[in-house]
Formats: structure tokens, C-alpha cells, sequence
């Protein structure tokens, strides 16, 4: 029992961190059709900005807050100069501005920064805490708790908000958001800065114990998209339950049934979930229209 | 010049041109080793374009079965004393078969879901590949046997250029002479709208899983061929990566002209060979042009290209 609950923790931790790009690829589609495989780049650029502004003695929160300006800083940049001018090009195009945007940012990192491992201290001590026979890591509890406050705070933002309201708005139809008077190019801003922003929160929850390299954004980028899709594409609960479905799913596969193919179970599970349910677990039906 | 390139046998004999002239241009045998690569590559992103361009579907894990290609002629004569030949035909079955079995589901979905749906297969074949050390060496790779055809070892850079260059003119001629076949014909209409294709009677979910095969054959072939010219495979050749790179060619040439899979091709291997130069500013580049490419010329270089004449006669 205790070894499960351990796998289960750990799932759950490496879950969450999914669950935060998978929100962020949900927010960006949502606003725009965009499937922005650059955000395992933001990820990364919040782990690694936080590493190195806080190796020049800058302490931890603010460093953490410089992480998150520098990636809604690129966010923003990256709608401004790659995506809102291929306005109108086909999916694939736009997937593949969004790769090349992936290979820049990532060749910009280790230029930047450098191509080792780093890591950052546990923001409350390395002491693993008991939970009913399991030992969780006090980290885990910030993922946890921090991947529970965005979820909550992006909801608030969607629901009471004014702005909030534009973005749903936006991404129920972009045609009639323009005619109510909604400036649909600023809400397409703000979900590449607000996505930005919550990959990059997922970098720095993360960092201390997964360790953060320039070239950590593909398989973040590869899960998050997964996990998105497992939920339902465009449905933020979607996202997040997809996201710890699929950490657990990976725990629990490396855990009970073989650690190499670790990343595999994930793809089967999605595989046969598509298989049976074509629109994902929590997506919409769509009907073609003729 | 729209003309010639709405032409197959103008098509064919220009890239035949292209393909004997190309070598007495070549300073030194690294140009030849680079153009055949080249070859092997728009082999490969030929197959794609007839999934991608003319069927309409994407697959993101293409190199999947490149890879599958790569490795039967790495593990047939290394593990099971096959001739190096018989293992490029064995894996070409193999991927087709696969891709007929995987296909049948996969093609049903559609959109981004069949982008993640075809990602995911190629991340589990890379996963086996890399897995499965006692068979694939693991992460490290194996050496590849040399192609011996009838007596023939063919190990130089030149007879490997011709053997390529050979390869991509029968390729470029199916992939062309599809168009006038009924599944040509049926793929266009399938192209243009799904349902309306539908109406007429065309089996839809066939004729999509008939260019997905089409497609991981033409891939698997390949691969075969780049091993045995590198003499050595790796589990990168079918990484997310690389089936990245073959979309990339195909979309950055243009979807659904044969040419444009080429110069596609063409593009994406010379250029990063040209930015090493830059060393570690190598990736930088590589992605600001890949972004300002698909920015600027989201149709494709060749249809743009023919646009452009086009519009200037």
C-alpha cells in the first residue's frame, strides 16, 4: 500500500507539471486554433532563467519572477513576430512556425545559458515528508499546491472577469467576439502571455526535482500536447485531467510494469483511448458541416 | 515554366538532367555525399507528400517508418543472414504492413487528434528501437553490413550517388504518374472535400489507408538506403525529430507537388550543413529560417514560386 501510495504521489507531482502545459496549450488554442508546440520552451526558460538569476545571488522569488516576465516576455514575441503574421495559413504551417520557434528558442538557451543539468534547492528543505507509510517529497506539495492556485486563479480570470469573458468569447467565435467590439488580436496576446506565464511557472515548481537542461521543452511539449488531447482538445478541466491521468498513468506503468518504456504507456494509453473515444475523454462532439 | 511543371515526363528528364550534370559541379566527394543525402531524403518526403499533399492527412511520426527501414538492413545481415537487399525489401513490407494494421484506426481520427495519434506511434517505434539493445544496440546504434549487388560491393561516394539519384527518378515518376491512376484521381477528390468524395462513391477510409501504406513504404525505403550508405544506424532516424523534418520538407516544398518535395528536401539537408559554420548558433538559424520560411512562403517554395512566374508573364 505504501508503494503505491508512493507511485501515486509522485504521478500526481509529475501530473500537475503536465496538467500546467496542457493548460497552456488549451488556453492558446482556444484564443487562436494555434497548437504552439514551442510551450515545452516555456517550461524550460522557467526553470533555467530561475537557475541562473538565482546563481548571480538573486533571491528565489524574485528570480522566480523574472522567469516568468522573461517567458511572457517571449511569449508575446513569439505571437507578435511568427504567429500573428502567418495569420491564415494552414494548421501544419502554423505547427511547423511554431517547431521552428521550438528549435530557436532552444538553440538561443544554450547559447544564453549553457548545456548542463541544473538544478534548484527544494523551496522548503529536502526533508521527505510521511504520509501513510510513503515518503513524499515537500516539493511535491509546492507542485501540487501551485498547479492547484493557477487552475484556480485562470478560472476566476475566465469566469468573473471582463477580459476573462472576451477570451471565452473569443474562442466560442472569433467572428461574433469582433462584432460585440472585442479587439480579438489583443486576447490572442494575452493567451500566448498567459500561457507563457503557466509554463513557466511549471518550469520553476519543477526544477528542483526534475533538473532543467536547454533541451527539457520537446518531451514537455510532447506530453502537454498529449495530455491535452487525452483530455479533449480546448477544455481547460479536459487539460488537467489529462495531464494527471497521464502522470499517473506513466508512474504507475514505470512503477508496477517496466521503467524503460516509461514514456511509452503514455502514447498507448492515448492510442487507445483516440481508438475508442475519437474526441478525447471530456471533448465536444463535432459535427462536419457539409 | 508553369507548364513544365504540370508536365511528368518534363519533370522526370529535367531531374535526370539534374541528377548526371550535378557531380562534374561538385569541387570534392563531401558535395557528392551532401546531394546524395539529399536524394534519399526527397525519396522519403515524396512518399509524405502523397499522404500530406494528396490525401490530406498528417502524420507526425513518419520516421517511424524510416527508421524501421534503417534498422531491417542494419539487423537482417548483422542478425539473420540476410543479403543487405532482401532486408530493404523485408523491412519495405514490414513498414507497409504496419502502417496497414496501425492505419486502419489512426485514419479515422481526424485534425490535431490524428497529429497526436500518428506522434504517438512514432515515439513508441523510437522507444522499441532504442529499447531493444540486444537487437538495435540501444541508444549508441549499430554499424550497418555494405550493399553488395550481384557481386557488387557498392561502398564509394559516386556509386552511391547514382544509386540514390536512381532511386528518387523512379520514385518521382510513380508518385507522378499516380495522379492519372483512379486512386490518383480519388485521392484529389478526397483532397478537395471528404464528403463530397464520399458522395460520388470513393471508399474514403480505404483510400486514405492505401497512401498511408504508399507513404511508409516510399519512408521505409529510405531509410533502408541512408543506412546502407552511412554504414550506420541510430535511433534518431525515427525520433520526433526527424518526422518533424520530413513534414517540414514536404509543407516548406510545397503540399502536393512532387518538385516542391525535392527542393523541400533539398533545403532542409543543405541548409544545416551550410550552418555549421555558425557552430553553436547552428540551431538559432536554423529556426529563425524555418519560422521566416513558413512566414513568408506558407503556400511552399515551388507553388510560389510558380505563382511568381505566373503572375510576371
Amino acid at each position: 500500500m505504501s508503494e503505491f501510495l508512493q507511485l501515486f504521489f509522485s504521478g500526481l507531482t509529475v501530473g500537475a507539471v503536465y496538467a500546467l502545459v496542457a493548460l497552456g496549450f488549451t488556453l492558446i488554442y482556444n484564443a487562436s486554433d494555434v497548437v504552439n508546440f514551442a510551450q515545452g520552451e516555456f517550461v524550460m526558460l522557467g526553470g533555467m532563467v530561475t537557475v541562473f538569476a538565482s546563481a548571480a545571488g538573486i533571491p528565489l522569488p524574485v528570480a522566480a519572477l523574472i522567469a516568468v516576465s522573461v517567458a511572457v516576455a517571449v511569449g508575446l514575441l513569439l505571437y507578435w513576430l511568427a504567429i500573428a503574421p502567418a495569420r491564415g495559413a494552414s494548421a501544419v504551417s502554423i505547427i511547423i512556425i511554431t517547431i521552428g520557434a521550438s528549435i530557436l528558442l532552444k538553440g538561443a538557451a544554450q547559447i544564453a545559458f549553457d548545456k548542463q543539468f541544473h538544478r534548484l534547492p527544494a523551496f522548503s528543505g529536502d526533508a521527505p515528508i510521511d504520509v501513510l507509510g510513503a515518503s513524499i517529497q515537500s516539493q511535491s506539495f509546492w507542485v501540487l499546491g501551485g498547479t492547484a492556485t493557477a487552475v484556480l486563479i485562470l478560472y476566476v480570470f475566465l469566469e468573473k472577469t471582463l477580459v476573462g469573458k472576451a477570451v471565452l468569447a473569443t474562442s466560442a467565435s472569433r467572428l461574433a467576439a469582433r462584432l460585440v467590439g472585442i479587439n480579438t488580436a489583443t486576447i490572442m496576446a494575452l493567451a500566448f502571455g498567459g500561457s507563457a506565464a503557466i509554463g513557466a511557472i511549471a518550469g520553476i515548481l519543477v526544477t528542483p526535482i526534475t533538473l532543467t537542461s536547454y533541451d527539457v521543452g520537446t518531451m514537455m511539449a510532447l506530453k502537454g500536447f498529449a495530455a491535452a488531447m487525452l483530455g479533449g482538445m480546448g477544455n481547460p478541466l479536459g487539460a488537467v485531467v489529462g495531464g494527471l491521468l497521464l502522470g499517473l498513468l506513466e508512474t504507475l506503468g514505470a512503477g508496477y510494469v517496466s521503467s524503460t518504456y516509461k514514456d511509452g504507456f503514455a502514447f498507448v494509453m492515448i492510442l487507445v483511448i483516440l481508438f475508442a473515444m475519437p474526441q478525447g475523454l471530456l471533448g465536444r462532439r463535432t459535427v462536419d458541416r457539409v | 515554366m508553369t507548364a513544365l511543371l504540370n508536365n511528368r515526363y518534363a519533370i522526370v528528364a529535367a531531374l535526370a538532367v539534374v541528377i548526371a550534370i550535378l557531380p562534374f559541379t561538385f569541387p570534392s566527394s563531401y558535395y557528392l555525399r551532401v546531394a546524395s543525402l539529399v536524394w534519399v531524403s526527397a525519396f522519403a518526403s515524396i512518399g509524405l507528400n502523397v499522404l500530406m499533399g494528396k490525401a490530406g492527412q498528417v502524420s507526425l511520426g513518419h520516421a517511424a517508418f524510416f527508421g524501421i527501414g534503417a534498422y531491417s538492413t542494419a539487423i537482417g545481415p548483422a542478425h539473420l543472414g540476410l543479403p543487405s537487399w532482401a532486408s530493404l525489401v523485408i523491412g519495405a513490407c514490414v513498414s507497409g504492413l504496419l502502417a496497414y494494421l496501425v492505419g486502419r484506426p489512426i485514419l479515422r481520427l481526424k485534425g490535431h487528434y490524428l497529429a497526436i495519434a500518428t506522434l504517438g506511434f512514432g515515439v513508441l517505434v523510437a522507444l522499441v528501437i532504442t529499447t531493444e539493445s540486444r537487437w538495435t544496440g540501444g541508444p549508441d546504434g549499430m554499424p550497418v553490413a555494405k550493399l553488395t549487388v550481384f557481386g557488387w560491393r557498392i561502398g564509394t561516394a559516386y556509386a552511391w550517388y547514382w544509386l540514390s539519384g536512381a532511386f528518387l527518378l523512379l520514385g518521382a515518376w510513380i508518385a507522378l504518374n499516380l495522379d492519372d491512376t483512379p486512386t490518383g484521381r480519388a485521392l484529389l477528390a478526397l483532397h478537395d472535400s471528404e464528403v463530397a468524395a464520399r458522395v460520388v462513391g470513393i471508399d474514403v477510409a480505404g483510400l486514405k489507408l492505401r497512401a498511408f501504406v504508399i507513404a511508409a513504404v516510399y519512408a521505409s525505403i529510405a531509410g533502408s538506403l541512408l543506412a546502407m550508405m552511412n554504414g550506420f544506424v541510430n535511433p534518431d532516424l525515427a525520433g520526433f525529430q526527424h518526422s518533424v523534418e520530413l513534414v517540414t520538407m514536404v509543407v516548406l516544398g510545397g503540399l502536393g507537388s512532387i518538385v516542391g518535395s525535392i527542393v523541400g528536401a533539398a533545403v532542409l539537408v543543405v541548409l544545416p550543413q551550410a550552418l555549421t559554420v555558425f557552430q553553436e548558433y547552428e540551431n538559432l538559424m536554423l529556426g529563425f529560417i524555418i519560422i521566416v520560411a513558413m512566414v513568408f512562403m506558407r503556400d511552399g517554395i515551388v507553388p510560389m514560386a510558380s505563382k511568381l512566374i505566373a503572375s510576371a508573364r
